[in-house]
């Protein structure tokens, strides 16, 4: 070997190598110092994202938020149920396994065999299974078998306030009623169980499982109070029956701060079934959408999601706006010759003959047409619009449920002598009977137009993190001294008027009757009506009652009245008893 | 001349090198790699086969294949393959021209001859051959190589295997290393250093127009872009693209973040339960990441390291410019494999497939590199123990 030539090569070789190993040499430090940005600087990122990407989460349903009456009975609660499931590639014995799952859950073996056999990662073969039958399914130690315990929404009273209340879904959520109004609080935070799966959704056994545990939803206190409401229910119902109504509702509310102490509208539905339709129903051959409108009808609230012209009990609201604005006062005197005429129409008074003289007390407790027309032409459009305004008329009244109607008034511009004069008796337009409830109220307290509501408070389930909510009050809505008026008028009216039928012995009721014809005119169907309130001085309650299309009677003097004094009858010294009134 | 043969050959078994460090480093990463890939591929292997060893069987075979192999080669005094070095290079050409018609298709490359029960990948053979033809053209070519047409000659004669590799395998990283190994080689034998660094310089700046250009067009239109062009879409933003090209690069860098400084463990890997797609192949420098953390991820480096300061030592004391050139090509084909790898799996450079040596899972791949350690020992056995 010739030495001498080959070391001379290797010269610039040997360094040209060295180069290239400190160029590879920077390279991987180049390469380490990417792997710590990665693996230190970058770590809890990256860390936090392959977690998401293993963790499979099935949610725990949080435990609802009850709704508590007045009295602290439960009107709405949750009872245990389990879903029963199964998990193909656990399952060992699937014969054993269908078997008992038919028994138990009372399936046929066609419909649990599909489930069972078939390849998925989980399969749910029952939900709303009740508590005792999940138990004794998990009794048998079944591999494969999973049962969730759950919660399902409970109504313990049925029917009762059913469309105050409203009901929940599949997922526990509100659908409507109060469990709609109140969901953020009542729906709770729902849990999750996190388990570690492989990419195809596989559980990594070794990796255990991670809970989060639900947060139960808060309870919501209700200014509804059951006895009333069970009672009002029983007078409307029995109503119904005996007039042959299409439907009753009551309504008592407390003047003062506007809470609602019962809300009745029969018929009512079983909140615990509340997809079924009444018997009697012919719900055959109705398409998707058909049972859907008469599901929505039978759910309908129609103390705030219909409205009705209200007739002669809006003539508190004409003479309040009269007094008020002074184009009346008590003394006044007036001639009823049973009939106006306005423009060129000719309006009737219902007492064909006439009521004669009479000053503005008799006229409201004749409830005289004539009289009131002529109060109302007195007032003018302009002045009596500004008081529809004023009493939060043309606004909805801003109750805790869904779907409030709004007014249907007319125009201002369109309202001609003809139209102002039957405003003034309460035709012609319509508004909603807590409308009316909220208005008079805010004409008999003092001048507060108030809220109507039946939310008082939130509390978690052991009465900790209260929060009780306030409601706008607009004061000076009338003057004092137009309230006081209008107490004493409307107390007559019950004493020696009109709305005699309400009075109550050992109480002082104020009140008015009304009678209104249902559009198309001439159909023959009326809506009799009562207003009543007590004690007339300082009023604490405040009930209306509208029977919708009664048969025979129609007057709702006759036959709307002795709802209201029956209910009266029984509530005032019970709410006396409770501590609701002053007196 | 018999004697003399005889009394050589006495003198390599006494005197000459035996590079141990060398070997145990190469036999640690054998090692090391096919736990690894058992780590790696045994959840799916498991679910796909049946069998949580099926991958490490093969990879086992082929070690052990290769390792017989590189002790056949250390065996052979490395001048006996310089006469094969056109007939190889022959070879390479017509290996990956049997690819159009024979050539066998998997994970959307047709890469693959089978021969028999083994399946080869032409451009393995090829960086081999190259190693080889180039060590052997240089040492012809004397003093020429100094001249500007030696240049260009050393650098277009693995050309068209390049473009070969590139086109027909469609393996653009093969095409790289293989030119890779032909600039390296070229470096060493030329004493110059301002053409490589004017080629240097170039070959950034071409980069750096490719991918400013491939933006400029992603802002037009997207769907005009072929693969490669979205893949370096996905590498300047790998969230964008997550579902697609994105993805593995995605799991990767789930794979490596999440393991922290001391990683998981050996076998907790969660991204290898599907997550990352086959695991085992190029990305698995990710799952060791994540199951040994930083630690054992540098610690792989390391290793790396030590094996090209061994090239590097015997390159340098090899008993002529033929044997220090066969060292510096495999030098170089480890060198640039092993930065690739680490680059694409840390998403430093935009995704292109390429192998972890040694570590990978992959037959032909394990024993061309044993085979090329089997030259590297025999250059290393020509060195005198007087000479270090």
């Amino acid at each position: 070997m010739n030495e001498e030539k080959h070391y001379s090569h290797k010269t610039y070789h040997r360094s040209k190598t060295v180069v290239i190993f400190f160029l590879c040499f920077a390279a991987f430090l180049g390469l380490m110092g990417r792997l710590a940005y990665l693996m230190i600087f970058q770590s809890e990122y990256y860390t936090q994202k392959a977690k998401e990407l293993h963790e499979r989460e099935r949610s725990i349903k949080a435990a609802r938020g009850r709704i508590v009456d007045a009295n602290g009975k439960i009107l709405a609660d949750n009872k245990t149920v389990c879903t029963i499931s199964v998990i193909h590639n656990q399952i060992t014995d699937s014969e054993r396994v269908i078997s008992v799952l038919c028994e138990e859950l009372g399936l046929s073996d066609e419909y649990v065999r599909e489930r069972v056999e078939k390849y998925s990662s989980i399969e749910k073969i029952k939900s709303n299974v009740d508590k005792e039958i999940g138990d004794a399914i998990r009794a048998y130690d079944l591999d494969g078998v999973k049962v969730d315990e759950d919660y399902k929404r409970y109504y313990p009273y049925d029917s009762l306030a059913s469309k105050v209340l409203g009901f929940t879904g599949g997922d526990n959520q509100g659908i409507i009623g109060l469990e709609v109004i109140y969901e953020e609080y009542l729906q709770g935070e729902a849990g999750t169980i996190l388990t570690v799966t492989d990419a195809k959704g596989v559980e990594v056994a070794e990796a255990g499982e991670e809970r989060i545990e639900p947060v139960s939803g808060q309870d919501l206190y209700v200014s509804l109070d059951m006895n009333i409401q069970s009672y009002a229910t029983q007078l409307a119902v029995q109503t119904m029956e005996t007039k042959e109504a299409e439907s009753v509702s009551i309504l008592v509310m407390n003047p003062q701060n506007g809470e609602i102490l019962a809300m009745v509208n029969v018929p009512e539905f079983n909140l615990n079934d509340p997809y079924t339709l009444p018997e009697g129903t012919d719900s055959d051959g109705l398409s998707d959408e058909e049972l859907q409108d008469q599901l929505n009808q039978m759910w309908r609230n129609g103390c705030i999601n219909d409205t009705y012209e209200p007739g002669s009990t809006f003539k508190i609201i004409t003479a309040a706006a009269g007094l008020e604005s002074g184009a009346v006062k008590t003394t006044d005197t007036f001639s009823c010759p049973g009939y106006i005429m306005v423009e060129d129409r000719k309006i009737r008074c219902h007492k064909v003959g006439g009521h004669g003289a009479e000053d503005f007390v008799q006229a409201t407790m004749n409830s005289c047409n004539p009289v009131f027309i002529t109060v109302g032409l007195r007032i003018g459009v302009e002045r009596f619009y500004d008081y529809f305004r004023q009493f939060g008329l043309l606004d909805k009244t801003g109750i805790d449920l869904p779907g409030e109607a709004a007014t249907i008034m007319h125009q201002e511009e369109n309202i001609g002598p003809v139209e102002l004069a039957t405003i003034s008796f309460g035709q012609s337009f319509q508004i909603t009977p807590i409308q009316l409830a909220t208005t008079v109220s805010s004409i008999i307290n003092g001048g507060k137009r108030v809220t109507p509501h039946f939310g008082v408070k939130v509390a978690d389930s052991d009465g900790s993190n209260s929060q009780v909510f306030t409601y706008p009050v607009r004061e000076n809505v009338v003057s004092e001294e137009t309230s006081e008026t209008m107490r004493y008028i409307l107390e007559q009216v019950v004493a020696e008027g009109g709305g005699k039928n309400g009075a109550v012995e050992g109480y002082r009721v104020g009140g008015k009757t009304a009678t209104s014809q249902t559009l198309p005119r001439g159909s023959g169907k009326y809506i009799a009506s009562f207003l009543g309130f007590a004690p007339a001085d300082d009023p604490q309650v405040l009930a209306i009652a509208i029977i919708n299309t009664p048969q025979g009677t129609y007057y709702g003097g006759q036959i709307a009245a002795p709802v209201v004094r029956q209910l009266f009858e029984n509530i005032l010294p019970y709410l006396e008893k409770m501590d609701y009134n002053r007196t | 001349m018999a004697q003399r043969n005889a009394s050589r050959k006495r003198q390599q078994n006494s005197d000459n090198f035996m590079d141990y460090s060398l070997l145990f480093i190469v036999l640690f990463l054998l090692g090391f790699g096919l736990v690894m890939v058992y780590s790696t591929s045994s959840y799916e292997a498991n679910l796909d086969f049946g069998d949580s060893a099926y991958y490490l069987k093969k990879q086992l075979f082929a070690t052990i294949l290769g390792l017989i192999a590189m002790i056949i080669v250390a065996n052979i005094p490395y001048h006996f393959w310089e006469r094969f070095a056109v007939l190889g290079y022959i070879v390479s050409v017509v290996l990956i021209l049997l690819i159009i018609p024979f050539g066998h298709e998997a994970g959307g490359a047709k890469r693959w001859l089978y021969i028999g029960p083994i399946s080869l990948q032409p451009a393995e053979v090829a960086k081999l051959c190259m190693i080889l033809f180039l060590a052997s053209m240089i040492c012809t070519m004397g003093k020429r190589i100094r001249g500007r047409r030696g240049f260009w000659m050393v650098l277009l004669t693995p050309m068209p295997i390049a473009l070969m590799i590139w086109q027909i395998t469609n393996n653009m990283s093969s095409a790289i290393i293989v030119m890779g190994i032909a600039v390296l080689m070229l470096f060493v034998s030329s004493p110059e250093y301002k053409r490589f660094i004017i080629l240097g310089l170039l070959a950034v700046a071409g980069a750096a127009a490719i991918v400013f250009a491939i933006v400029q067009m992603a802002a037009g239109a997207e769907d005009s872009l072929n693969f490669r062009g979205a893949r370096i879409l996905a590498w300047l933003d790998p969230f964008a693209y997550a579902s697609g090209k994105g993805f593995q690069t995605i799991q990767a860098l789930y794979a490596i973040g999440s393991g922290g400084i001391l990683g998981k463990g050996l076998g907790q890997s969660m991204q290898k339960l599907g997550f990352l797609p086959e695991a085992q192949n190029d990305m698995i420098f990710s799952i060791i990441c994540e199951e040994l953390g930083l630690f054992g991820g540098i610690a792989v480096i390391v290793m790396f390291i030590l094996l090209i300061w061994r090239f590097m030592i015997i390159a340098n004391n090899a008993p002529d410019l033929f044997g220090a050139l066969l060292v510096v090509g495999v030098l170089g084909h480890i060198a640039i494999q092993v930065i690739l790898n680490i680059a694409v799996v840390t998403n430093t450079i935009p995704n292109t497939g390429i192998s972890l040596p040694f570590i990978s899972y992959g037959g032909s791949s394990v024993m061309f590199l044993l085979i090329e350690i089997g030259l590297v020992l025999s250059v290393a056995k020509g060195i005198r123990l007087k000479d270090l």
